[in-house]
């Protein structure tokens, strides 16, 4: 039991790291003239929701498995994608916005978003992967 | 490390602590509250501020701790009683303490001023722009101001000596200005620099004849051999004497290197509103006339194309081919998908076509006049639009009477009249939809410009509807309450406006680049454009009414050069089909000392460009917190300031004669209608107000935000300008209070776009009999809109000043002629900023304001 709740998270982990490494690719072909902000703000915005939706699951399955340490370490990051999400105002064409992407520093900002999120999925896929092999030898 | 969240400011908080101001808690509720009645002001008379204040003011206890003696008196040793300013310019030098090799200019701005002490701050004529300290020949050459002006004529030399003077740093550019002196390159190379592709400038350096440094990127390059011979004065290997080396605007020619498709025509669709409320305000009629006299002077050339659509519950496009006897129109009805009936001759030729045209336009009011259609479908018309422009590019006129009700993009009313006088947080001032954003964009990749004219008398929510105009370069117009008959000056300007706006120059399929020298990075954008990527600016039209801001940050120091330079170069199609290069270059020294770059400041461009950001920050935090951060700014600048300076311990408010009318010019921003709070303003109006400040170049937002007042019932010859034969009497400029408004008067106060003049009760009869033709002031209209041609002196004298003053004005203001007892008497006296009035601060109350929060 415990090693399928770390496999999927496991699994769900390598996706969110694959969409960190996604995003900040998309930025940085920005940040260098390769697409223009509109193109890279709707692939960005495309997958803001599943990357929140992905965290999410592994937050409640360490929540539900009773690995408190872990769902605390999760937590803060799940909050913050859903209040990024959730602050969007009304006129913006989603968390990323063609019209300001540019303005503000908000390319450097996201930048440093998404490479953040990745150093932390970095740590969690090794977490999982350590405590999956524990689950396993244990088992 | 102060608690950054806590200090709401517009700048970045450096990191580095020089004695600056401690945290300042967030909540200004006297400052918002109203009556600043907390204090031991008791409410002063009117106008009469400063004799009674400072006894009130030497019984308060020491601002500073202060190692000096003396608790009631300020009295440090070799300071003179505070009563009288520093009276010469050794004691100035040693004052400033270390300064050495300080020049005159430098000391004169730098020159204390006790602003609490100081009546009469305002200088009796408009200073002009300050002076880069460069050598002559660099000065000469140098980007003229009008063009290109930054808020620090001194660049510091690293981003913490920027920090240090809490200034922002930034630039504010009139690119595409109406000149009359343009210098036009026809050669067929352009010479860039390889690496960065800035164009060459007057301010590159030639190693020897073959080979030039550019100024942004320091790279050599090779100088081409058509670029060795000079055609002016027809001599060869001197290419420093080109002209492109000679002159900091210029403009090129360019070659098909610089096209991505053939230059387009210049294309002009006109969307108008025809709903009952539209056929009520009578602007069809105006429109139609407005156009009819212009057709033949809407820039262009043979390929010069027209098309009209009117939209009401349903869109109508109107067939104008050639052959036809009249114009014939066409109903789509089903607005959910609009569709274009017919492929072409819907956008016409305007030179083949052109009678049907005439008959349209003559044909078009009174088509509509039984309308029962209350609906207004303006998105499926844009949608449409858009549709029917995107092959080509060119420049939508959308006029508009009413909220959307209709189809795509409709909107709701959002405001709600009681909360028009809150103080608390003004709502919904950002868009409600993203549809005119995302159509903007759309129509910013096709090249097409939309401007928006909306001549409304409700709610129309100009908060989402200006982003179809922000985003695609286009610009907004406002007419509020208007109507043809009752609102006659809101018909007279939106006449006016017509004119200019149907004859200025226009640019098509435009984009402009900034670039400045390595070590300096802009961050921030401000004006009607689309940021496609780092710095390049994407505008379908471009126009010569509109200004831009940016904001600069300095990423490596500048320790190894002594000049800063900075290039816009704007590429674009004339309507004439010719594709041009505009190149403006502007030379700045670098300065390591905070002295000198306070010495630099340019005050009015530092209040448009802290405008531009307060703006930026209402839109995405709330408004009042972009009220604080205004009030930040002057305290943080005025705190560094003191910091820096001398260690005499002056009772009083100092800052440098540069920045003496900093804290005037924040105070009128904050009493604007963009920020105020506290007095009714319709949201309409205050969004559109942000739009102003955010799009105008910087002449017309300072006369918005301070406007000119002069006394001109007794101008005399006095220093007069000779221009022409005529004189032109110069009155000098009045402070913006009550107190210099007298009954037996009458004066003028030129906000930009309107003008009053103002008359006074007991104004004397010559006056009012010789200018405004009326016997005596009880027989003066109370709506009356301008000044009678009468052949007295007054007359001429007074029309010669008026005019004078519109000289270079672009869009003629409205006029208004305000009695005692007049509704515009409140706008009129809205605009004396440094009054207090129920809500908002008197300039001297501000100044103690900011000296005490200086103190915390």
């Amino acid at each position: 039991m415990e090693a399928a709740v770390f496999i999927s998270s496991l699994v769900d982990c390598c996706a969110l790291i694959f969409l960190s490494v996604y995003f900040i690719i998309t930025l940085s072909d920005l940040e260098c003239d390769y697409i223009n902000a509109r193109s890279c703000c709707s692939k960005l915005n495309k997958w803001v929701v599943p990357e929140m939706v992905a965290q999410a699951l592994a937050t409640v399955l360490m929540l539900v498995s009773m690995h408190w340490f872990v769902f605390l370490l999760n937590l803060p990051v799940a909050s913050w994608d859903a209040y990024r999400y959730v602050k969007v105002p009304m006129g913006n064409m989603g968390v990323y916005d063609p019209t300001e992407i540019h303005n503000r520093g908000q390319l450097k900002s996201h930048m440093k978003e998404a490479m953040i999120k990745l150093g932390f999925h970095l740590l969690c896929f090794f977490i999982y992967l350590y405590s999956m092999i524990l689950a396993l030898i244990n088992d | 490390m102060r608690a950054v969240l806590n200090h709401t400011s517009l700048l970045p908080v450096s990191s580095t602590t020089t004695g600056s101001a401690s945290p300042v808690p967030n909540s200004y509720e006297s400052l918002e509250g109203g009556s600043y009645s907390g204090t031991s002001l008791q409410s002063p008379p009117f106008g009469y501020n400063y004799p009674t204040m400072h006894p009130a003011y030497q019984q308060n206890p020491a601002p500073k701790p202060d190692p000096s003696p003396s608790h009631g008196g300020y009295n440090p040793p070799g300071y003179q009683p505070y009563s009288q300013p520093f009276p010469s310019l050794s004691e100035l030098s040693s004052a400033l303490g270390g300064l050495g090799g300080v020049s005159e200019l430098e000391a004169e701005t730098l020159r204390p001023v006790n602003l609490l002490q100081e009546r009469n701050i305002l200088p009796p004529k408009h200073t002009p722009p300050p002076e880069p300290n460069l050598s002559n020949d660099l000065r000469k050459v140098n980007c003229s101001p009008d063009t290109f002006r930054c808020t620090l004529t001194n660049i510091p030399q690293t981003q913490a000596l920027l920090n240090k003077a809490r200034l922002p740093l930034g630039l504010l550019l009139h690119p595409f200005r109406d000149l009359t002196q343009l210098p036009v390159i026809t050669s067929n190379t352009i010479v860039r620099c390889r690496s960065c592709r800035t164009y060459i400038n007057p301010f590159v350096s030639f190693l020897d004849q073959r080979r030039w440094k550019c100024n942004l990127c320091y790279r050599v390059n090779d100088v081409p051999d058509e670029f060795m011979y000079n055609p002016v004065t027809r001599s060869y290997g001197e290419p420093h004497k080109r002209p492109e080396v000679q002159n900091s605007t210029v403009e090129f020619i360019a070659s098909s290197d610089y096209m991505l498709r053939p230059p387009q025509p210049a294309l002009y669709l006109f969307l108008l509103d025809v709903s009952h409320n539209a056929v009520e305000s009578g602007y069809l009629n105006v429109f139609c006339q407005s156009l009819l006299d212009n057709l033949e002077k809407l820039p262009g050339d043979t390929r010069t194309h027209i098309g009209f659509v009117t939209f009401d519950s349903t869109v109508h496009f109107y067939n104008l081919q050639e052959g036809l006897s009249q114009p014939q129109m066409l109903v789509v009805s089903d607005i959910d998908d609009v569709f274009i009936p017919t492929h072409d001759s819907l956008l016409v030729n305007l030179k083949e076509s052109k009678e049907l045209v005439k008959d349209l336009l003559n044909a078009l009011p009174g088509m509509f006049t039984h309308t029962r259609e209350t609906q207004s479908a303006l998105g499926p018309a844009l949608q449409a639009a858009y549709k029917l422009m995107s092959p080509t590019g060119g420049r939508v006129s959308v006029f508009q009477t009413q909220l959307p009700t209709l189809g795509a993009g409709l909107l709701q009313s959002r405001e709600d009249p009681n909360l028009r006088s809150s103080t608390k947080n003004v709502q919904h001032l950002g868009p409600a939809t993203d549809f005119y954003k995302k159509l903007a964009l759309d129509c910013s990749g096709q090249q097409i410009g939309v401007d928006l004219f909306l001549l409304s008398s409700q709610y129309s929510d100009l908060a989402s509807l200006a982003c179809v105009s922000k985003y695609s370069a286009g610009s907004v117009f406002y007419y509020p309450s208007f109507h043809h008959i009752h609102n006659t000056a809101q018909r007279q300007k939106f006449q006016k406006d017509l004119q200019r706006y149907l004859t200025r120059k226009i640019g098509f399929e435009a984009v402009m680049r900034i670039r400045c020298t390595k070590g300096l990075s802009i961050h921030t954008f401000h004006g009607n454009f689309f940021v496609r990527s780092t710095d390049l600016l994407s505008l379908a039209n471009v126009n010569p009414d509109s200004g831009f801001a940016v904001q600069m940050s300095i990423e490596e120091s500048l320790a190894d050069t002594s000049l800063a330079c900075f290039q816009a170069a704007l590429l674009y199609t004339s309507s004439k089909g010719k594709r041009r290069i505009r190149v403006h270059t502007l030379c700045l020294p670098v300065v390591s000392q905070l002295s000198e770059v306070f010495a630099g400041a340019d005050i009015q461009a530092i209040s448009c460009l802290l405008a531009n950001m307060a703006i930026d920050r209402s839109i995405s935090s709330s408004l009042s917190d972009a009220r604080d951060a205004l009030v930040n700014a002057v305290v943080d600048c005025l705190t560094a300031y003191r910091a820096n300076g001398s260690n005499i311990q002056p009772s009083g408010l100092i800052a440098p004669a540069a920045l003496r009318l900093f804290p005037l010019y924040v105070l009128a921003l904050l009493k604007q209608k963009a920020l105020r709070t506290g007095t009714s303003t319709r949201l309409d109006e205050r969004v559109f107000s942000m739009c102003e400040l955010k799009s105008q170049p910087l002449q017309q937002i300072m006369h918005m935000v301070h406007p000119d007042l002069y006394r001109i019932d007794n101008m005399t010859e006095q220093a007069a300008l000779h221009l022409n034969d005529s004189v032109i009497p110069q009155p000098p400029l009045l402070q913006l209070t009550a107190e210099k408004l007298t009954r037996e008067g009458a004066f003028l106060m030129d906000c930009g776009s309107v003008m009053y003049l103002w008359v006074g009760k007991c104004c004397n009869e010559t006056f009012i009999r010789d200018v405004l033709g009326f016997p005596n002031y009880a027989s003066l209209p109370s709506n009356m809109t301008e000044i009678p041609e009468l052949q007295t002196t007054y007359s001429e004298r007074t029309r010669a000043f008026i005019s004078w003053l519109l000289e270079s004005r672009t869009f003629h203001p409205a006029f208004h002629v305000v009695k005692d007892d007049a509704s515009t008497k409140t706008s009129f006296f809205q605009h004396l900023v440094e009054d207090r009035t129920e809500s908002a601060f008197s300039y001297y109350e501000f100044l103690l304001h900011v000296q005490q929060q200086m103190s915390k």
